[in-house]
């Protein structure tokens, strides 16, 4: 936030910082119905205090993107210290029933590149998109590509057309914004597709929230983003993201050297999750692997999917997995 | 309301969801005179509000684009609308409890950055919506869902509590006084800067019946005696100020003079009977 503190006015953009991390979010999503991109970036207890206005996003069909940089919590927790017990919380942490895109990446390149996705998914399904970081890659320090040319998503701004509804199954409608001239309702109640509040029609609810979901569900193919190493052969799959996952695929190489073998499956997606991919493992591979910095909420996914083994290895001390712990759980049970 | 404010409203609105005699119908009216009189270009008009029977008051009633946020979170909403497009005319209007309890740091926050917002706290001293709980503008002494035996605590001044924070303009004027609060409304879109308007909205439903006004007139007759205009206030003890509504506008000029607020009672509303 302190680099676009200094960037963003020089862009022609706005920086503001608001009293608290509900204020950054509500202000992103003011800032956002006038056709600007936004964005805000947080840790541990602002996440927290961000949910309820993260499920108005999700329901108004907000496009905006959260950066939340995983600290070692509950709690204050250890402020400083890294932590990935958030995976669960960004699809699950608003009241409702939810379907979110979260990106999480492993370096700086990709803290880059996936924010530039984060906003163009956004952009294109109107929806909040979490790049959850953790605080190892928040504080990396390594070369990264710019790029000179973005593809860069466009709001689609077409007027006269209902904003809050469309035909098909997860069809995401257009946005016209404020100032645009089409009186716009947007209310954080159940709404009909003009916007009007419809609080009492089980009808109008049900196929609200069902077209929210879908329009992740329907669209996984295009928004599962995983990283495949050294899986032809693998008996032993490690299932990764994040900074761990670079841990892991130092394992994986070491243990080949060994002669066993291990190969890593990364998320570069976390939600919607990668079930196919996982599922895709089962026949090849005997087991898995699932070293994570929380107590196994990647791994009871993974379990959801894959029928063989699949063994979960947290970490909550607030310091990144080392290779060698990985590859001696792995020895552990290969 | 007058036949040519239609033109103002949501097609398709029939009617208002608020009760028989709630004050806030009125100050909708109020809104829309001061919107036609200075001739707003309603393209750029943008109503933002919370929750509570007060962020009614916008959404959907008024055709404009209309922002209906969370509990307590229109101003912070309102700010980066404006931030981002400042072509924007941004107006705030909501509850009491919604601006001042749950959302009482945005609002301290927005007048101390002197964001070009106007907010218009439509104030029945009373959570309406939800029952009729208290608040931090329930009078000392009122029965409440929450204080059956009367309120023990004291109340914000909210006039003191956003010029001290920073604003360029406050205004505070009851829906029975409506011309004044038109006027104030319209001063507070004009001013540069953060502006405020406390309007004293009577809630005859969840304020009214619990603290024994028989009916909508005795409510409103309340209202309407313990109005003291500033100057007058000036002039009297702070003992004889307790309870009083003290209306007005005050702006950064009676701070320096430290003679503007006039009263040091237990804020505006005070004890019901
Ligand atoms: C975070 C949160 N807490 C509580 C509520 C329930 N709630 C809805 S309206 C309201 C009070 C509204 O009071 P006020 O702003 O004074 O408006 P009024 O109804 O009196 O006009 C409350 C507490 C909520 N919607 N969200
Ligand atoms: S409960 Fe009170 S504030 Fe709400 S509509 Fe009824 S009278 Fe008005
Ligand atoms: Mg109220």
């Amino acid at each position: 936030m302190e680099t676009l503190a200094e960037l963003l006015p020089r862009a022609g953009g706005v920086f503001v910082q608001m009293e608290d991390e509900i204020a950054s979010i509500s202000a992103v999503i003011g800032a956002s119905w006038t056709g600007a991109k936004a964005m805000t970036a947080t840790s541990g207890p602002g996440f927290s205090l961000m949910m309820e206005a993260l499920g108005y996003a999700v329901f108004t069909e907000t496009p905006c993107v959260i950066v939340d940089v995983q600290r070692a919590g509950p709690c204050t927790g250890q402020a400083t210290r890294v932590g990935g017990g958030d995976v669960m919380q960004c699809k699950w942490g608003m009241h409702g029933d939810v379907e979110i895109v979260a990106l999480s990446p492993w370096s700086v390149q990709e803290m880059y590149d996936l924010s530039v996705r984060a906003f163009n998914i956004a952009e294109r399904l109107r929806l909040p998109v979490f790049l959850m970081a953790d605080e190892a890659v928040g504080h990396l320090h390594e070369t990264a590509e710019f790029h000179e040319r973005i593809a860069v998503e466009q709001r689609d701004r077409r007027k006269g057309l209902p904003p809050f509804g469309h035909p098909d199954p997860g069809g995401v409608p257009p946005m016209p914004c404020f100032g645009d001239g089409e009186n716009l309702l947007v209310t954080g109640s159940t709404h009909d597709d003009r916007g009007y509040r419809k609080v009492e029609e089980p009808q109008v609810h049900a196929r609200l929230v069902e077209r929210l979901r879908q329009k992740v569900l329907l669209r996984r193919d295009e928004l599962v983003d995983v990283e495949r190493h050294m899986l032809d052969d693998a008996e032993t799959v490690i299932v990764a993201y994040g900074f761990t996952a670079r841990g892991a695929l130092a394992a994986a190489r070491e243990l080949r050297g060994r002669g066993r073998k291990v190969g890593l499956l990364r998320l570069r997606t976390l939600w919607p999750f990668a079930d196919k991919e996982v599922a895709a493992l089962d026949g090849r591979a005997r087991r898995v692997f699932v070293p994570e910095m929380n107590h196994g909420q990647v791994a009871g996914e993974v379990r959801k999917h894959f029928r063989g083994d699949v063994v979960g290895y947290g970490q909550t001390d607030g310091e990144v997995i080392p290779v060698a712990t990985i590859v001696r759980e792995v020895e552990r049970i290969s | 309301m007058t036949r040519s404010f239609e033109q103002y409203l949501r097609p398709g609105v029939k009617a208002t969801a608020f009760c028989p005699g709630c004050g806030h119908g009125i100050l909708l009216h109020g809104i829309l005179r001061a919107v036609d009189e200075l001739g707003l270009d309603r393209e750029k008009l943008l109503f933002v509000s919370g929750i509570g029977c007060a962020a009614w008051i916008p959404s959907p009633h008024i055709l404009a684009d209309t922002l209906h946020t969370l509990h307590g979170r229109a101003v912070a909403y309102a700010t980066g609308a404006k931030l981002a497009n400042p072509a924007l005319t941004v107006i705030v209007v909501s509850g009491d409890g919604d601006l001042v309890s749950i959302g009482g740091n945005h609002l301290v926050h927005a007048a101390r950055r002197g964001v070009d917002l106007t907010v218009i706290c439509a104030n029945n001293e009373i959570y309406g919506m939800t029952g009729g709980q208290a608040g931090p503008t329930t009078p000392v002494g009122a029965i409440s869902a929450t204080t059956p035996r009367g309120n023990p605590y004291p109340t914000f001044d909210l006039v003191k509590l956003v010029l001290g924070a920073g604003a360029a303009y406050v205004a505070r004027y009851p829906v029975t006084q409506p011309r004044p609060m038109t006027d104030a409304i319209k001063k507070a879109i004009r001013t540069p800067g953060f502006a405020f308007v406390d309007v004293a909205s009577p809630c005859p439903t969840q304020f009214g019946r619990r603290n024994r006004f028989e009916d909508v007139g005795a409510l409103y007759d309340r209202t309407h005696d313990l109005v003291m205009p500033r100057e007058e206030a000036a002039m009297r003890p702070p003992s004889e100020l307790a309870g009083r509504l003290v209306v007005g506008e005050w702006t950064p000029e009676d701070l320096r003079l430290g003679a503007g607020i006039a009263h040091d009672g237990p804020g505006p509303g005070g004890p019901p009977c």
